[in-house]
């Protein structure tokens, strides 16, 4: 066996017996270092013939080659090994729970409110506003409600102490009505638009609060008939419920600033009819109080409540709960934010 | 409004099923509220006869009873004094509810004496509210009947809503008449009567006019009142009316039977003559509901030469009402207008059948024949003769024409009807028509105070026909644009921002008592509601902090510790419009978070709602200049104004310990107020983003602390340090603050400066740091920390 042959063997053998990187480092050092075993062989080679030092260093340069990749591949191995162990101690328990993320929620009747001037964006209709506080005027007068009528008293108005500046005695509006008005006296028809806004009446049990929120839509044009309302409000609310079948009644009804007037029920879970909003074609008398001529132009109107579609469509049973900021009930009947553009 | 089945059809010939009434009575618009059978709970209940009465062996108040069903004779246990042999009493079996407990019967030992049943009260079938003993059946009856059937109880009680413009209905005639109109019946005519008086009326009557435009009367004497006939008091009774007395039964009848209110006075009671006038402030009436009311000028009343004896429409008077002793009375039935009948049952608050229709409106044309109608009854029940009438004034009604194009009823309802339909569903409502070139006009009848115009009549014949009739048409023509303008999209965008930032989004009232308002800065006394629900809500908020202050209160109270609320709503300034803002307003209290395996709890403090707010100023794209303090209801030396140039734009805040202790919440309390309406708009939005420079050269960081006097803003020292090289991009994060005491504090800054074209040399770097120390120095008076 020559030289070669036993340095190869051994060296073999003993990185055989090694677990440790630095064993590695050290028997690489033995081997291949300024003085190692092979190095001092290489430069041997200066002392041989040409012939020899050919042969020789071929041999000696495989050697090398076989034992460097000999050494790379217990290295590899070891440190495979060391990675597996440390893994092994580093497990985590994955079904603690994770860091808290603080997201707040929307009220549902904000996104109620949202999801109605989206359906009915799709309808051609923007949001127009109007003043919580009110001339009498806007709220009554130009509505067409006679003074001293029913009707007038069956709104539990609530009154400011003074006047406006014209006169008219100040109210918190008791519908989003008076939205109409502002509208047709600033706006040549065509107008299509929609009203959502805080309202106020006297009114507190438990399917009643002295505040609450209206959806109020208006259309006035040449062509616009009670046809097209049911078509409206059919489109509104199967999108709303998200039901294309669900079924819709109208019914006559009584507001002194529609006429026709039409009370809307749904049919609800195949139970019973819900009535969930007032609508009708636009009184003759509003659209003259308003400078419109009603020979020339007409369109429907309608209001609903959003306290009321949101407690159908959610299943929310007290109204009063909307108002009360118990973190409990927002945290249930809320919904996380959403980016808008 | 509510009447039973066979009431109705005393109007309606009609073959149609209660389903089928109810159903075309709610597409009238005459919306059915409910449908009772009062002999529903009442069916098991039989008539039985008491065959045997003896004491009970072992109670002095008990009777045992051997009582004969009708198939077998039974035991039963009886208190009740009129148990006797020979009565036809009710039964109830063992396994019934008795309607007035709800409970199920059972066989029971009373006394050692067993029991098979019970004998029934009026009031625990609940017939009556209260009752002494048991019923005492017609001996007459067959024993072994179900006691609703005899009693006829088994007639569905018919509720329905009538709208205000729906005077005419108030009556059971006007509700057959509509439905006749729809085609299920054929309207009853109302039975006319005409009495001839057969001698004068004694009393004379003076009329004001303008006080009542229309008023008949007659006395009728030698009548004898009593309870009135069994036929009326059912009737009565079954749609909730207490019997009284035949006279006030028979006004009863006509304001339901008919919708004509009528109004008998005692006249042996009546002190001299009668005249029909205005009130005048101050006069005070005692009414039969025995309440003595304190009069204001312009009520319609009714007086004789001792004061006001009734209130016109309205209520009669206790001094000339009718009793069992009354022989003559002075019957009225005249046309009372709504408006006064309004004004005065609301000023007085009295609410009674009578208000309810004439402030509707009463068939003007219904006045004398009502009267005529009243009087047969009268006669008829009570006996008596009656005197000649007394007419004042004119019935307040005037035929009118509406022209009438049915094309309308396509164009403006949406539903092409036949002609013929039409003309026949108007003619069958009582309207005249009378034919011109273009069509027709159409005359109301008097009872309909609510048709002036075609849109009128459009709504009525859509109703008899049904709304169900009209076609949907789906929306055509959709403009595309967005429902919400910029600024109101922006609310929302407000809302999702300040959820994703951790608060929670509440809605809470528009008012607040004035009291609440008092530490942020009161409300204006033009906003104090005039009719507050409560003291608590008596006005109009000045600001939404009071009312998020209460709501975290409540939810401290349930052991909410972290609490992070906003609301985007509306404050009022002044009752203008330009007085409402619309505020997004938030508040924290406590603690941010809570303690977690991960993070360890920590107060909220002023960083966090400036964090709140700016990230709502980014939506402008512009920043706002943060000025130091804020109004008084914030903490003056940890609160902040953002204003962008001269306007005030939001605060932000610890609250003042004054408002913490005010509302009693568990602190540290912070918040933030911004006023949507003045943000600017971002400037016209164009889609491309400003040029990107990526420099490959590597950036510089360093760390620098520099002690500034106390007062140094940190906004200031960090604008210092940018502008120190304007040639290159420098940014910085502060890292540290620390109060050192005597007036000084130091700030920790790493600052990072990013090269342009080339690696910065240790040279320049050097060179640049001396730029930011002098720029300290020479704009805050800052030093390095030695």
């Amino acid at each position: 066996m020559t030289q070669m042959e036993q340095l190869k063997r051994t060296f073999l053998k003993d990185l055989e017996g090694i677990s440790t990187l630095q064993g590695i480092e050290d028997l690489r050092v033995k081997a291949l270092g300024k003085k190692g075993d092979i190095t001092l062989l290489m430069k041997d080679l200066g002392q041989k013939t040409p012939e020899e030092r050919r042969t020789l260093g071929a041999e000696l340069n495989a050697l090398k080659d076989v034992l460097v990749t000999a050494l790379e591949e217990r290295k590899e191995i070891l440190e495979e090994d060391s990675l597996k162990e440390r893994l092994t101690s580093e497990t985590l328990d994955v079904t603690l729970p994770p860091r808290p993320r603080t997201t707040g929620n929307i009220h549902p009747l904000s996104h109620v409110m949202d999801q109605a001037i989206h359906i009915f964006g799709q309808m051609g209709f923007v949001v127009a506003e109007g003043p919580d506080i009110e001339e009498d005027f806007y709220n009554f007068t130009a509505l067409n409600f006679p003074p001293d009528h029913p009707a007038r008293q069956e709104q539990d108005t609530f009154y400011l102490p003074s006047s406006s500046s014209t006169g008219q005695p100040l109210v918190l509006r008791t519908h989003t009505s008076p939205v109409q008005i502002r509208t047709m006296l600033k706006t040549q028809p065509p107008i299509r638009i929609i009203a959502p806004g805080r309202t106020y009446r006297s009114d507190y049990d438990a399917t009643h609060t002295p505040m609450f929120h209206q959806i109020e839509g208006l259309v006035i044009d040449k062509h616009t008939h009670m046809g097209h309302l049911k078509g409206c409000l059919e489109e509104f609310c199967r999108l709303f419920f998200e039901d294309p079948s669900l079924k819709l009644r109208f019914r006559p009804g009584y507001f002194p600033f529609t006429e026709p007037s039409a009370e809307v029920d749904i049919w609800w879970k195949g139970s019973s009819w819900l009535e969930i909003l007032g609508c009708g074609m636009v009184h003759p008398n509003v659209l003259r109080n308003c400078d419109i001529d009603p020979k020339e132009y007409q369109g429907f109107a309608f209001g609903m409540g959003l306290e009321r579609i949101a407690m159908l469509k959610y299943g929310i049973e007290d109204l009063r709960l909307f108002f009360e900021s118990d973190l409990r009930w927002l945290n249930h009947y809320g919904f996380a934010p959403e980016a808008r553009e | 409004m509510r009447f039973t089945l066979s009431w109705l059809k005393e109007h309606l010939d009609t073959k149609a099923s209660l389903e089928e009434i109810s159903e075309k009575l709610t597409s009238l618009g005459l919306v059915v509220d409910k449908i009772k059978n009062p002999g529903e709970a009442l069916t098991p209940f039989t008539i039985c006869e008491i065959v045997e009465a003896e004491k009970h062996p072992n109670a002095d108040r008990l009777q045992v009873c051997k009582v004969q069903t009708g198939s077998e004779v039974i035991q039963v246990v009886c208190g009740a004094k009129n148990a006797r042999k020979g009565l036809k009493a009710v039964l109830a079996r063992p396994g019934h509810i008795i309607p007035s407990t709800q409970q199920v019967l059972k066989v029971g030992k009373v006394r050692d004496v067993e029991s098979f049943g019970m004998l029934c009260s009026s009031e625990e079938l609940l017939l009556e509210e209260a009752s002494e003993g048991i019923i005492e059946v017609d001996p007459k009856a067959p024993v072994g009947k179900s006691y609703a059937e005899w009693l006829e109880l088994n007639d569905p009680l018919i509720e329905i809503e009538v709208t205000p413009n729906r005077g005419d209905c108030l009556s059971v005639h006007g509700v057959a008449r509509d439905l006749a109109a729809t085609g299920i019946g054929t309207l009853k005519p109302l039975k006319i009567a005409k009495v001839s008086g057969t001698f004068p009326c004694p009393l004379s009557l003076k009329v004001d006019l303008e006080a009542c435009p229309y008023f008949t009367g007659r006395v009728i004497r030698g009548l004898k009142n009593g309870p009135s006939p069994e036929w009326l008091q059912k009737k009565l009774r079954a749609i909730g009316l207490r019997p009284i007395s035949a006279l006030v039964d028979i006004t009863n009848f006509f304001t339901y039977d008919w919708g004509r209110p009528l109004h008998v006075f005692d006249a042996d009671k009546i002190k001299g003559n009668l005249s029909v006038r205005l009130s005048k402030e101050g006069e005070t009436f005692k009414a039969l509901d025995e309440k003595i009311y304190t009069l204001s000028n312009e009520m319609t009343v009714i007086v004789d030469d001792s004061g006001v004896i009734s209130l016109a429409g309205v209520m009669g008077g206790e001094s000339t009402g009718c009793d069992e002793t009354t022989q003559t009375v002075f019957l009225e039935s005249a046309f009372f207008d709504p408006i006064h009948t309004s004004i005065t049952g609301r000023a007085l608050n009295i609410i009674s059948d009578s208000r309810h229709r004439f402030e509707r409106g009463v068939d003007p044309l219904s006045t004398l024949p009502g009267l005529e109608a009243a009087t047969q009854m009268i006669l008829d029940i009570c006996g008596g003769e009656a005197s000649q009438v007394l007419v004042e004034g004119q019935p307040p009604y005037e035929e009118m024409e509406i022209p009438f194009f049915t094309v309308r009823l396509e164009t403006l309802g949406g539903l092409a009807i036949d002609p013929m339909e039409v003309e026949k569903i108007l003619r069958s409502l009582g309207f005249k028509l009378i034919e011109d070139e273009n069509g027709y006009s159409v005359i109301p009848p008097s009872w309909r105070f609510d048709i002036t115009q075609e849109a009128d009549l459009v709504e009525e014949i859509l109703r008899i026909v049904g709304y169900d009739k009209i076609p949907s048409v789906p929306y055509g023509e959709r403009p595309e644009q967005k429902p919400l303008a910029p600024a109101q999209e922006r609310r929302f965008v407000i809302r999702d921002r300040l959820a994703s930032q951790g608060l929670t989004e509440v809605i809470t009232w528009s008012f607040m008592s004035k009291q609440e308002a008092k530490l942020f800065g009161g409300i204006d006394k033009h906003l104090i509601l005039m009719n507050p629900l409560s003291q608590d809500l008596n006005g109009m908020r000045p600001n939404l902090l009071p009312n998020l202050l209460k709501a975290a209160l409540q939810n401290q109270n349930r052991a909410a510790e972290t609490i992070a609320f906003f609301e985007v709503g509306p404050q009022y300034a002044n009752p203008t419009p330009e007085g409402q803002s619309l505020m997004a307003t938030g508040l924290r209290c406590a603690l941010f978070n809570q303690n977690t395996w991960c993070e360890k709890k920590r107060p909220v403090d002023i960083y966090d709602v400036k964090a709140d707010a700016l990230a709502l100023f980014e939506l402008t794209g512009l920043s706002p200049q943060v000025e130091a303090s804020g109004p008084s209801w914030y903490h003056p030396g940890r609160s902040g104004t953002f204003k962008f140039g001269p306007q005030v734009v939001g605060y932000f805040g610890e609250l003042h310990p004054r408002v913490l202790k005010a509302f009693d919440v568990k602190g540290p309390a912070l918040a933030f107020e911004v006023f949507i309406d003045r943000l600017p708009q971002p400037k016209k939005k164009t889609m491309a983003k400003p040029k990107l420079e990526l420099s490959p050269y590597q950036v510089v960081d360093r760390d620098f602390a520099f002690v500034v006097a106390q007062d140094v803003a940190a906004d200031s020292l960090i604008k210092a340090v940018v502008k120190a090289e304007p040639s290159l991009k420098i940014s910085l994060s502060i890292f540290d603050v620390f109060a050192m005491g005597e007036g000084k504090k130091s700030l920790a800054l790493r600052i990072r400066i990013h090269p342009k074209d080339h690696t910065l040399t240790e040279n320049e770097i050097q060179m640049i740091s001396q730029k930011i120390i002098s720029s300290v120095e020479k704009n805050v008076g800052g030093a390095l920390r030695q």
